[in-house]
């Protein structure tokens, strides 16, 4: 299982597309280690430079309609290249979130609710994500601050993360 | 209880439900491109799993930029024609028979009601024009079409869409779907199905059907669908002639691929487009729009007509009316791409060819290019072009550019006066 640990992304905004996770210009790139430094580099969000925001971030959490677009699984990958395998959002784009399980990789929505509350209590801070997979828990932390969280994915995705992915999984089935 | 098309489709492919209402489905077809199959293709090498599952049910073309336009691209496109020709792939299209996936396929007849099919492209949502399910997957799921023929999706959920009305002129198949998408949001039909339906849908060539199921996905939709029916049989009826007794014979069989009338679905809604007008997106989202004649004088650098939304035949008839006799304006850079060599040979046929380069407009082989800001016209920083393609976001065909989506028609109008025009506004 991929690592599910540490320090958060907070990227404040809606409908962030593949595109903007991964330009298109990158996708002629055949290794996905190619990919790793040209993540977010075309996000259009105020105060937020790719040059120096990324480094030691392990997961994001942002808001809606998170990798809509392009069905481009080098969105994943620049992610995973950087040792972000999780993203939380209220919710995702079908082939971003599939093609995230696909690669053994987490993509948990929670509530609108939960996620402002995060946004409100966390952004800005240096936050720490602990991902209990077993107990589908989260534990975010930030100083004195600290916010645990359930979380549900189906049962589906959660075999696809054990798996490791997709191509495993399927190989054992199929 | 009744069934939507999609349910029908999906039951009808059943392969296996690992668990709630995950279906892992049989597919008819997966379509391949130089993009996102060449790192599937090296995984399956690097584990000792080079072999397809049926060479007959995989497409491949390279398309999205050709020809190579540098070592990396060509590094792509050797990639995807070595592994053709090593799996025995009799429908590859290289350089010289290429042409934008989405717009080539249906062309070659590879897309027939009742069909599942997937390719790693988010546009593959085209192909439910025929009544199939058609899904854009990533390049995961493709490794696993390509090896096993299987793909595993949420059981289809559908939004039906009736659209009422007449049309006025100048509004076409894409003011349609830019209103839709203006409804329902870039993401009011995640994880859902688009059908189409009603009389306008009825009237409506298989083209414009493909340029109205080509962006269910820009309302975040997993396949656009509409019912087959005489107008299906005729566009595939040189496929299929020797399959059907007559055209009847053939529409009966097609229609089984129809959604009940008491089926169930997650949303109903009428769209009426009688007072439709022509539209452009502003901004950097799809459902994000204006009128065309609410623009002003907003300039534009650059025209670009092609992809697989509004690359076909009809839309370079539609355009080329607005052109003919005409000049595009001296700041304007014009881009034709037919999207298919047959588009090309049909266009140089009817005299459209001359019209548009007379015109002024630079026409380029079939591809992808400038859609997605790989080739072929990518944008300067600042710049804002005009396009008849489907997606309007930040740095999409090219880093700092501002795109307007819009029908070939007010494409068309607007490279003539050099501003955002609609085509009732051209002499």
């Amino acid at each position: 299982m991929k690592n599910f640990n540490g320090e958060i992304l907070f990227l404040d905004r809606a409908d962030i597309n593949t595109d903007e996770i991964i330009p298109a210009k990158y996708l002629t790139e055949i290794t996905k280690e190619a990919l790793k430094p040209y993540l977010l580099e075309d996000l259009k969000l105020n105060s937020f430079d790719p040059e120096k925001d990324i480094e030691g971030k392990k997961a994001i959490i942002t808001k809606e309609n998170f990798g809509c677009g392009s069905s481009r699984e080098h969105a994943p990958w620049a992610l995973e290249m950087n040792d972000i395998n999780v993203v939380i959002a209220v919710n995702f784009a079908r082939i971003f979130k599939q093609n995230m399980f696909n690669n053994g990789m987490l993509a948990v929505e929670l509530g609108e609710k939960t996620i402002n509350d995060l946004f409100n209590t966390f952004q800005g801070k240096k936050t720490r994500l602990t991902t209990k997979f077993e107990e589908s828990l989260f534990i975010f932390e930030s100083g004195e601050q600290r916010m645990e969280v359930p979380f549900t994915i189906s049962d589906f995705d959660r075999s696809l993360i054990l798996a490791g992915g997709w191509v495993e999984y399927a190989d054992l089935h199929y | 209880m009744g069934k939507t098309i999609a349910e029908k489709i999906f039951d009808a492919h059943h392969v296996d439900t690992p668990s709630g209402d995950i279906h892992v489905i049989k597919l008819d077809a997966v379509f391949c491109h130089e993009i996102t199959t060449p790192v599937a293709i090296n995984d399956l090498v690097s584990r000792g799993k080079d072999r397809v599952f049926d060479p007959g049910k995989i497409k491949a073309v390279i398309d999205h930029v050709t020809p190579a336009k540098d070592s990396k691209t060509a590094e792509q496109g050797k990639l995807i024609r070595e592994w053709a020709r090593r799996q025995n792939i009799k429908d590859f299209f290289d350089i010289g028979r290429n042409g934008v996936c989405h717009a080539l396929f249906p062309e070659k007849g590879f897309v027939r009601p009742g069909y599942t099919i997937i390719m790693g492209d988010s546009h593959t949502c085209t192909h439910g024009a025929f009544g199939a399910f058609a899904a854009g997957v990533g390049t995961t799921d493709l490794e696993v079409g390509i090896l096993k023929g299987v793909c595993a999706f949420h059981y289809p959920q559908t939004i039906k869409v009736t659209v009422t009305g007449e049309l006025q002129k100048g509004v076409y198949a894409k003011d349609v779907v830019l209103s839709i998408i203006g409804t329902l949001g870039v993401n009011g039909a995640t994880n859902k199905i688009i059908e189409f339906t009603g009389p306008v849908i009825d009237k409506m060539s298989m083209e414009e059907r493909m340029t109205l199921c080509n962006m269910a996905i820009e309302a975040g939709g997993t396949s656009g669908v509409c019912y087959p029916d005489m107008v299906t049989v005729e566009y595939l009826w040189d496929f299929i002639k020797e399959d059907y007794s007559s055209k009847e014979e053939a529409l009966k069989d097609f229609q089984k691929w129809q959604s009940d009338s008491d089926a169930v679905y997650t949303d109903e809604l009428t769209h009426d487009v009688s007072s439709l007008k022509p539209l452009t997106t502003v901004g950097y989202k799809p459902d994000q729009l204006k009128t065309i004649d609410a623009m002003g004088k907003t300039k534009v650098d650059q025209v670009y007509i092609g992809s697989c939304t509004n690359g076909r035949i009809e839309d370079l008839r539609a355009a080329a009316q607005v052109l003919n006799g005409k000049k595009i304006s001296a700041d304007v850079r014009g881009v034709l791409s037919p999207a298919t060599p047959q588009v090309y040979k049909q266009a140089l046929k009817e005299g459209l060819i001359d019209i548009f380069m007379d015109a002024g407009f630079c026409v380029t082989n079939p591809t992808c290019g400038a859609c997605l800001g790989m080739s072929n016209g990518v944008l300067a920083s600042g710049e804002v072009c005009a396009s008849t393609t489907n997606r309007n976001f930040n740095g999409r065909m090219g880093k700092g550019g501002m795109i307007h989506l819009m029908s070939p028609a007010c494409a068309a109008a607007t490279a003539i006066t050099g501003y955002i025009t609609s085509e009732d506004k051209i002499q």
